[in-house]
């Protein structure tokens, strides 16, 4: 045989694998036993959310295989989910849950009182590694008359109680590994979970309440966003959970797809160390701020996404106010208020700037921006632990730029030993007394004075709020489209 | 042969505790704190001196390396700080994706390179011969995840035929399903491994060619095909051999690249992760399993040499004392 033939045997042999393996999709089955495939670029680190299991853990698990007393709806309300009922003593010191009767873990053992008091002492564990442990030091006792009733008895009043507990999982205390083994009360049931690779959750025909809209859902994951993007193009995820880049876009604009761009709570922030100079001054703060073009920044990067705040505060917590005139985008008046601070010339300082996008662009774009009134900014980037040892742990920085993930986190500014070192009396005072509000509407009045404070003040210059932008199928329906808190329900997914 | 085989079993243990040693002091040289991945923004100092002693990144340094070596000794690796899921298991876990993933690889590599390598030779002159040189060169021009995306775009995004990354969630409990996902990268690593390969072959086989023995063999009345056989392709085999067993562990340590592009869960990407989260215990296991299939493919590579020249025992058997 020829040379040439050899090769027309390989072109035909591999052509032939293509048509072997070139199956198409499996035919959709009906939609209440379909598979919804999930992408994202957030795999969990383990299973456990008070054991450092990380955001990938919250939008796998949280809802969909494990329930709290509570549940934060997509829409930012806070409705019954594992307690039918709550009443708070007059002084608020006091609050005492009914349970929902007939609510068994996946394990078949029934919900008590007792695995309640468990999973609420877990999170103020000595080795709890939940982000939320601050937020439940106000607990004083638990008490568990029966096993329907939980009695929690707080050191002060705490009208973020309930919102928090939507947090906070229901685990069965008689479990031995949380971190690799799953028993909840949700929905789905964990099937298996391929590190590296999918988290696959299967309905759970046992459950307490209405059953999910869909068999099977799985988590497909990517370290890459291309990958990810590629998967929904080829028809291997059905949805992928937050759009990383609005060049990403133009691929998903056609009549097979939905671009849903919902509310998120991450906001991209340029930090100074409020302690030490020359960021300890007012005016060199509110300079900064009113040097740098937020509006054509969050364009540069998310084109017509994405939204301008002001504040600390998102759109989608009860305090919000619009702050972005507060310290308008103005040169001249940056001059100004450089000049009045003693620094008519300028200063050089260093920004401390991790490496994962965006903050490498908005970075240059902020050393670009400052030159022009003067300011040297040595850019010095640094990785996640880096930033972890001596921002975050050592306070070892003039500088930074970071994202703040969570809802309702304006809270921060009242705690003076936090990285950033804002420390004002009056706004850790309203923010102490908003959380012992009598009610919500106090509670939201305190709050959006401390924030139009840190405002003033450019505590910090709250660059812009993230887009959510979730891209799915045109065939899928009943997905969340808000990124409250990293969380992501699959219940009511039908897919056509 | 058996006293070289010895010697040469030894030089691979002692290389494997040496390395095993520089990569545990190697790792922490590199600053960080592995309890840091456990933890995110709003965390006390409490917690943070909690996760430390979790993860034992407060213990002393000698402490810590009698740790590896007791978890070594059994070959259980320890467990991951991050998930706490069993070291072992999740590298044999990766190593039955990476493993076939190269394999395959080379396998269909080799058959693509050896005939192409001696055509490539025996028609030097010809416009098919020069145009396998090109084919050759370009390959060792071309990243290999480049070819990736390429393929990907082709493939996946155009012709919509093949998946563009990741496997089905049942593994290798459904084997079409996943040979279907493999397809891709095991064509990007073959493609650039053959055409590096099919370099070294026509290399090889034209110096056979242009040797005296090869002459002297013809004068003495062989004809071109007997001559080949008996002297020429022993003679080439050496050096190709070594080469395939240089690609061969080049490819199993850089599947990190093809898997990275392919969304693949192998060795790579958990070595890649587990770096990013200072996972020490992973990170060892991994590069522990990496460094030892390094070794043995050389060691295979040298006695399959040996074997097919066995004037090389004699010379190395020098080289090692």
């Amino acid at each position: 045989m020829k040379p040439g033939k050899k090769f027309g045997v390989v072109g035909v042999a591999f052509a032939v694998a293509l048509t072997l393996f070139a199956t198409s999709a499996p035919a959709n089955a009906a939609s209440a036993d379909a598979t919804i495939d999930i992408g994202s670029l957030y795999e969990p680190q383990n299973l456990d959310n008070t054991g450092g299991g990380g955001q990938g853990v919250v939008e796998a698990l949280n809802g969909n295989s494990y329930e709290g007393l509570y549940r934060l709806t997509d829409a930012g309300v806070v409705e019954n989910l594992l307690a039918t009922a709550s009443k708070v003593s007059k002084d608020g010191l006091t609050y005492t849950f009914t349970l929902r009767s007939g609510v068994k873990f996946h394990s078949g053992k029934t919900m008590t009182s007792a695995d309640v008091k468990f999973s609420l002492e877990k999170v103020s564990a000595t080795d709890s590694k939940s982000a939320r442990k601050s937020s439940f030091k106000v607990v004083k006792s638990i008490a568990t008359p029966d096993a329907k009733t939980v009695v929690v008895t707080l050191s002060s009043r705490s009208i973020s109680f309930i919102y928090n507990l939507t947090y906070i999982w229901i685990m069965n205390s008689a479990a031995k590994d949380f971190a690799t083994e799953e028993d909840g009360t949700g929905p789905y049931k964990l099937s298996a979970w391929k590190r590296g690779s999918t988290l696959s959750l299967v309905r759970n025909d046992a459950y307490w309440g209405t059953a999910p809209k869909n068999k099977t859902v799985v988590y497909h994951y990517f370290t890459n966003a291309t990958a990810l993007n590629n998967a929904l193009l080829t028809g291997a995820v059905d949805v992928i959970t937050s759009a990383q880049s609005p060049d990403a876009l133009a691929q998903f604009k056609s009549s097979s797809y939905k671009i849903s761009n919902g509310q998120s709570t991450t906001k991209l922030i340029l930090v100074f160390n409020d302690r030490v100079a020359p960021f300890n001054n007012v005016k060199v703060r509110k300079a900064i701020t009113s040097a740098i073009d937020n509006k054509k920044l969050l364009a540069s990067i998310w084109g017509d996404y994405g939204t301008l705040i002001g504040s600390m505060v998102p759109p989608t917590d009860p305090w919000y106010e619009d702050l972005t005139g507060v310290n308008p985008y103005n040169v001249t008046l940056a001059k100004k208020l450089l000049a009045a601070a003693g620094y008519a010339k300028g200063f050089t300082f260093r920004l401390d700037t991790p490496q994962y996008d965006p903050h490498p662009a908005a970075a240059a774009f902020i050393k670009s921006e400052l030159a022009k009134v003067g300011i040297t900014v040595n850019i010095n980037s640094v990785t996640d632990d880096q930033w972890y040892n001596n921002v975050y742990k050592k306070h070892d920085f003039a500088a930074t730029m970071q994202e703040h993930v969570n809802d309702r986190d304006v809270v921060w500014y009242g705690n003076p030993d936090f990285y950033w070192g804002y420390n004002n009396t009056t706004v850790t005072s309203l923010i102490n007394q908003a959380e012992q509000a009598a009610n919500a509407r106090i509670q939201a009045s305190l709050l959006k004075r401390a924030n139009r404070i840190i405002a003033t003040e450019a505590a910090s210059d709250w660059i812009y709020l993230y887009p959510q932008i979730v891209v799915a199928s045109s065939t899928l329906s009943g997905y969340p489209i808000n990124g409250l808190n990293s969380q992501f329900y699959a219940y009511n997914i039908v897919k056509n | 042969m058996a006293k070289y085989l010895v010697r040469r079993f030894a030089f691979l243990l002692l290389s494997l505790v040496l390395a095993s040693i520089a990569l545990f002091v190697l790792l922490r040289i590199i600053p960080g704190d592995p309890a840091n991945a456990l933890l995110s923004v709003g965390a006390t100092p409490e917690q943070i001196a909690a996760a430390q002693h979790e993860v034992g990144s407060d213990l002393p340094l000698i402490v810590q390396f009698l740790n590896w070596v007791r978890d070594l000794s059994t070959f259980q690796f320890g467990e991951s700080i991050i998930s706490s899921y069993p070291v072992g298991p999740e590298i044999t876990s990766r190593l039955s994706l990476t493993v076939p993933l190269t394999l395959i690889a080379f396998v269909v590599a080799v058959a693509i390179a050896l005939p192409l390598g001696f055509i490539a030779a025996f028609k030097a002159k010809t416009w098919y011969g020069t145009l396998l040189n090109g084919f050759s060169q370009l390959g060792i021009a071309i990243p290999v995840f480049w070819v990736g995306v390429i393929f990907i775009y082709i493939f996946a995004l155009k012709f919509m035929i093949l998946p563009s990354g990741g496997v089905p969630p049942e593994g290798w409990a459904n084997i079409p399903g996943t040979l279907k996902y493999l397809l891709l990268p095991i064509a990007t690593i073959a493609l650039v491994m053959s055409s590096s390969l099919t370099r070294y072959v026509r290399s090889a086989t034209l110096d056979v060619l242009g040797s005296d023995y090869l002459r002297t063999a013809r004068s003495m009345g062989s004809t071109f095909t007997q001559a080949m056989t008996r002297h020429g392709l022993r003679n080439a085999a050496a050096p190709v051999i070594s080469i395939i067993g240089i690609e061969l562990a080049t490819t199993f340590v850089g599947a990190v690249v093809v898997e990275s592009v392919f969304a693949l869960p192998g060795l790579g990407s958990l070595l890649v992760r587990s770096i990013a989260q200072h996972d020490y215990p992973v990170i060892q296991g991994v590069l522990f399993v990496s460094t030892f299939a390094v070794l043995m493919i050389g060691f295979l590579a040298d006695l399959i040499q040996r074997i097919v020249d066995p004037r090389l025992i004699s010379s190395s058997a020098g080289d090692l004392r």
